[in-house]
C-alpha cells in the first residue's frame, strides 16, 4: 500500500504518494513545474535544469527528486523564474534556432516555454555556432543546430535487447548527439517515429514527411505549455 | 593490431564495466583508438558502437587520431604559465616544427595542452608518454626534442637525478620531487604498516571503529567536509549484496598535488585506511581511482598491493579476522577533472562517461554497480588509520573545534618553498605566507581552494583555514604583485572550467563560456558598468547546476569581482552605457589584407 505525504509548494498544502518525483507530485496538485528534458516513464536525468526548485532552501531538480514528508518547496517565485528564463535563453543562444523556418514550430517545447516565460531578446549574445545537419540515417534527419542536448533520445530509444542507439559524444561545449551507425541504420519505423516524437525541439525529424499538421493547429498554437497540469 | 586489442579485451574478461581499462590499454599500446578498435571492443563486449565512442570521446587522454610516437602534453595551469610556460611552448613548437594540437608529418611528435597535471610545485611540467618532465626551460626542451629525434626511449631522456624518496624506487624512477616541507601525523615517518590491522582491528567491532571515527570529529578532506564517521555508518546500515570502498585519488583541482605525495610516500597508510573502512562498513572490494597523470606510479602501487596480499593485509581473513575478506584494485582515469566528483568517479570506474549522477540516491545507498559505496579522499583514509591507532580523542586535539585534525596543503606560485605542508586546521593565511617564504608585501592575492575556491586579497590574510572560515581541499596559489590577476589567473581558471565541464547541464556547459566572453570584452577595454552587473547575475544561474564543478564554475570571476573590484573598474568605460564589443576593423582585417587596402570605416 502506498503512503501519502504532506508537503508544501509556495505555501500551498499538497498531498501525494511518497517517493514519486516532485514534478508529478506537483502536477497532481494542479501545480505546473516547467520541464524540458523530462519525459514520463523514462528515468529522469536533470539535464536542462529548468525544473529546479528550492527544497528547504536548496536547489534541486524536481524531475529527479522524490517527494518526502514535510518538504517545503519554492517553485513559482520571481528569482527562480528569472533563472528558468535565463536557461531558456541560454538554450536559444547556444544553438541556431530559427523558429519561422522550423518544421517543429508550434509543437516545439523550447519555443512554447519561451512564450510562457515571455522571452523577448536573450540577455546573452548569440553564439551562432557552426553545426551540421546529418542526413546519413535512412529514417531520421538530425539537425545539430536545434539540438538542446536534453538526452531524451539517448534515454528513451533502445533496441529490443536494451542497447543504446543514441549517445553523447565529447563533452562541454563540444557535446553532441550521435546515432549508432549500425543499430541506427537498422532502426524500425516505429522506433524512429518515437525518437522524432519525443525530441522536444526540431533536432530529430522524419524523412520524407513534413508539415502534416498545419501551422496554427499545432499543440501549442492552441494553448500554452503547462496548462494541462494547471487544469487538474 | 587486431590481436593486441583482442588480448586486451580478454585480459579484462570481456567485462563492459572495465571499458576504461580497455581503452587505456589500447590508447597506450597504439597511441590512439581507431575505428576498427572501437568496433572490435563494441563487438566483444556486446555493447553498441556509440557506447564505446561516448566513453572514449569524454576523456582528454583518449584520441581517435594518432597522437605521435612521443605524445607531449604540456601543462596549461595558471602556475605553469606563471613559471614560464609560454617560452617553453614556443620552443616546443619551433623545435618540433608544428603547432599545439598537431602531430609531425613523420608521426614522431604530438604537441597538446592539458589541464593541471598535479606538478604545480615544479612547473612548467609536461607528460611525455606518461612520464613527467618537470622544471622545463627552453634549453631543456631543445635537449628533449633532440633526444626524440635521435629515437631515445622516453625513460632515458631524463638528465637530472631522480626525485627524492620513493620517486627513486626501482618501479617509479621519476624526476618528480615530493617537496614535503612540513610533516604531521599523516606524513610522519614513524608509521608501521599493518599496525592497526594486526593490533587494533581484531579487538574492535565494526561499530566501535565507526564510533571512534565519529569521536574524532573527522570531516572529509576532499573539500565538502562531510563527517566521515557518519558516511561510514550510513553505508554500514544500507542494504546491499556487496559494498565498496572507493578512494578518490583523482585530485584535479589546479594547484593541488598532495595526493601525489601521499601515493608516493605513504601508500601503505592509504591502503590500511581502506581496509579499516572496509571492516567498518562491511565491504569486500576497494578501488583506488587515480588520475591518469599519476600513471607513472602504477607498477609501484600494484606491487605494494601484491606485497600486502602476501602479508595478509589484504585478501582472505585479513589480520587473522575470520571472514574479513577485502581486496583493492587500482582504477586509472583518463583526464577529466569532473571525475573528482564522487558520483562521476563511480560512473567512470564503471566504464562510462564521467557525468555526475542525480542525487538522491547518494553513493552510500546506491553507488558503484548500484551497491552501497563509500567514497573517501586519500587524506581522509590516511587520517582514519591514525584515529584508530591513537584514538578519536587524540585526533580531535589537533585543529579547531569544528575542523579537527591536520590538513595537507599544496602550496605553489610566488613563494620560496612550494610544496606540501601538513598543518593543523586553524592556520591563518598570513602564517602560511610566512611559512612558505613569501613576502607579504609582495603578494597581491592568494587563491584558496583552487579555481572553485576564492581569490582573496591582503585585507583577508588574517582569515583562518578551517571549515567555518576558509574551507579548502588544500590548494593554495600565491600570486605576486607583478602578475596581471585578471588575465593570468581569472581568465586561465575560466578556461579550465570551460574545458572540464561534462556538458550535461545546460548551465555549466554555457554560462562559464558566456562569462568568459564578457571578461574578455572587459579586458579588451570595451566593457561598460552593466557588464559587471551581468557577470554577478549570470553567476547565480550556475547555482542551478547538478554538481560542485558547475555550481562553482563562476567563482574565479565572482570572487575576484567581490575582492578585486578595482581591477575591473579600471578597465571599464564608466560613462558609457552600451558597447557591443564588436570591433569592425578587426572583423574586416583579413579581407582588407587580401584585397590590399586599409579598412575604411567611415
Amino acid at each position: 500500500m502506498s503512503t501519502l505525504v504532506n508537503f508544501k509548494i509556495d505555501g500551498v498544502d499538497c498531498l501525494a504518494e511518497a517517493g514519486i518525483y516532485l514534478v508529478e507530485a506537483a502536477a497532481e496538485n494542479g501545480i505546473y513545474i516547467p520541464t524540458l528534458c523530462n519525459i514520463q516513464g523514462v528515468k529522469p536525468r536533470g539535464a536542462c535544469r529548468i525544473c529546479t526548485v528550492l527544497v528547504n532552501g536548496r536547489p534541486m531538480t524536481a524531475c529527479t527528486t522524490p517527494v518526502t514528508m514535510g518538504m517545503d518547496i519554492q517553485n513559482d517565485t520571481p528569482e527562480i523564474n528569472d533563472i528558468r528564463k535565463a536557461i531558456i535563453e541560454v538554450l536559444f543562444v547556444e544553438g541556431n534556432h530559427f523558429c519561422p523556418s522550423c518544421e517543429k514550430s508550434g509543437c516545439c517545447e523550447l519555443q512554447a516555454l519561451a512564450y510562457r516565460f515571455q522571452v523577448m531578446v536573450p540577455r546573452f549574445p548569440f553564439l551562432f555556432p557552426h553545426r551540421e545537419v546529418d542526413a546519413s540515417n535512412p529514417k531520421i534527419i538530425k539537425d545539430h543546430n536545434r539540438c538542446i542536448l536534453c538526452k531524451r533520445c539517448i534515454r528513451a530509444i533502445k533496441t529490443e535487447d536494451g542497447k543504446n542507439i543514441f549517445a553523447y559524444k565529447k563533452r562541454g561545449l563540444e557535446l553532441e548527439i550521435i546515432i549508432d551507425p549500425e543499430l541506427g541504420g537498422k532502426i524500425t519505423d516505429e522506433l524512429a517515429q518515437k525518437a522524432v516524437d519525443i525530441c522536444p525541439v526540431g533536432a530529430l525529424l522524419p524523412r520524407e514527411k513534413a508539415y502534416q499538421v498545419p501551422i496554427g493547429r499545432r499543440k501549442y498554437d492552441n494553448e500554452p505549455i503547462g496548462i494541462e497540469d494547471e487544469k487538474k | 593490431m587486431a590481436t593486441t586489442v583482442q588480448n586486451i579485451i580478454k585480459k579484462y574478461n570481456k567485462d563492459k564495466t572495465r571499458l576504461m581499462d580497455i581503452l587505456i590499454d589500447v590508447q597506450s599500446d597504439q597511441g590512439y583508438i581507431s575505428k576498427e578498435s572501437i568496433s572490435k571492443i563494441a563487438g566483444e563486449l556486446d555493447i553498441s558502437h556509440v557506447d564505446v565512442e561516448q566513453t572514449m570521446s569524454f576523456y582528454h587522454f583518449f584520441s581517435d587520431k594518432p597522437t605521435g610516437k612521443y605524445a607531449i602534453y604540456l601543462n596549461d595551469s595558471a602556475v605553469s604559465n606563471m613559471m614560464g610556460r609560454q617560452k617553453v611552448k614556443e620552443t616546443l613548437e619551433k623545435e618540433a616544427g608544428i603547432s599545439f594540437g598537431q602531430v609531425t608529418r613523420d608521426g614522431m611528435i604530438g604537441l597538446f595542452d592539458t589541464s593541471c597535471i598535479g606538478m604545480n610545485d615544479q612547473e612548467p611540467a609536461a607528460l611525455i608518454n606518461g612520464h613527467v618532465f618537470n622544471n622545463l626551460t627552453p634549453f631543456r626542451v631543445k635537449e628533449i626534442i633532440r633526444d626524440i629525434k635521435d629515437g631515445k626511449p622516453v625513460e632515458q631522456m631524463y638528465t637530472s637525478a631522480y626525485g627524492d624518496g620513493e620517486n627513486r624506487n626501482e618501479l617509479v624512477k621519476t624526476v618528480v620531487q615530493n617537496n614535503i616541507q612540513k610533516k604531521g601525523p599523516i606524513l610522519s615517518e614513524d608509521y608501521i604498516p599493518g599496525i592497526v590491522i594486526w593490533k587494533k582491528l581484531p579487538q574492535m567491532t565494526p561499530e566501535q571503529v565507526i564510533e571512534e571515527i565519529k569521536k574524532s570529529n573527522m570531516r572529509g578532506r576532499g573539500g565538502a567536509g562531510f563527517p566521515t564517521g557518519l558516511k561510514w555508518e550510513f553505508c554500514r546500515k544500507a542494504k546491499g549484496e556487496k559494498k565498496y570502498i572507493f578512494c578518490n585519488a583523482d585530485e584535479g583541482e589546479p594547484g593541488t598535488f598532495k595526493d601525489r605525495v601521499i601515493l608516493t610516500e605513504r601508500p601503505k597508510l592509504l591502503f590500511e585506511g581502506m581496509v579499516i573502512a572496509a571492516y567498518a562498513v562491511g565491504a569486500d572490494e576497494g578501488i583506488v581511482y587515480v588520475r591518469h597523470e599519476y600513471k607513472y606510479l602504477k607498477n609501484y602501487l600494484e606491487n605494494l598491493l601484491q606485497g600486502a596480499r602476501e602479508r595478509n593485509l589484504l585478501g582472505k581473513n585479513i589480520g587473522g579476522i575470520e571472514g574479513f575478506n577485502f581486496d583493492i584494485r587500482i582504477q586509472f582515469g583518463a583526464g577529466a577533472y569532473v571525475c573528482g566528483e564522487e558520483s562521476a568517479l563511480i560512473e567512470s570506474a564503471e566504464g562510462k562517461r564521467g557525468e555526475p549522477r542525480d542525487r538522491p540516491p547518494f553513493p552510500v545507498e546506491k553507488g558503484y554497480l548500484d551497491m552501497p559505496t563509500v567514497v573517501n579522499n586519500v587524506e581522509t583514509l590516511c587520517s582514519a588509520v591514525k584515529v584508530i591507532l591513537n584514538g578519536g580523542e587524540w585526533y580531535s586535539n589537533f585543529g579547531t573545534k569544528d575542523s579537527s585534525g591536520t590538513k595537507l596543503l599544496s602550496i605553489s606560485g610566488d613563494c620560496k618553498y612550494p610544496g606540501v605542508y601538513e598543518v593543523e586546521w586553524g592556520f591563518s593565511v598570513k602564517d602560511m605566507l610566512e611559512m612558505v617564504g613569501a613576502d607579504e608585501e609582495n603578494i597581491q592575492a592568494v587563491q584558496v581552494g583552487g579555481p572553485s575556491g576564492s581569490l582573496i586579497g591582503p585585507d583577508e590574510f588574517d582569515r583562518i583555514l578551517c571549515f567555518a572560515d576558509l574551507a579548502t581541499g588544500g590548494s593554495l596559489i600565491i600570486i605576486g604583485n607583478h602578475r596581471d590577476l585578471l588575465t593570468d589567473i581569472v581568465l586561465n581558471f575560466m578556461e579550465f572550467f570551460i574545458e572540464e565541464s561534462c556538458g550535461s547541464c545546460s548551465t555549466c556547459r554555457n554560462i562559464p563560456y558566456l562569462m568568459k566572453l564578457k571578461l574578455e570584452k572587459i579586458l579588451d577595454a570595451r566593457g561598460v558598468p552593466q557588464d559587471l552587473k551581468d557577470l554577478e547575475e549570470w553567476g547565480k544561474i550556475l547555482k542551478f547546476s547538478r554538481c560542485g564543478l558547475g555550481q562553482t564554475a563562476g567563482n574565479p570571476i565572482l570572487t575576484s569581482l567581490r575582492n578585486f573590484r578595482h581591477l575591473y573598474d579600471e578597465k571599464i568605460q564608466k560613462d558609457k552605457v552600451f558597447d557591443s564589443g564588436f570591433d569592425m576593423s578587426q572583423a574586416v582585417k583579413a579581407s582588407c589584407e587580401a584585397a590590399g587596402r586599409v579598412p575604411n570605416l567611415n
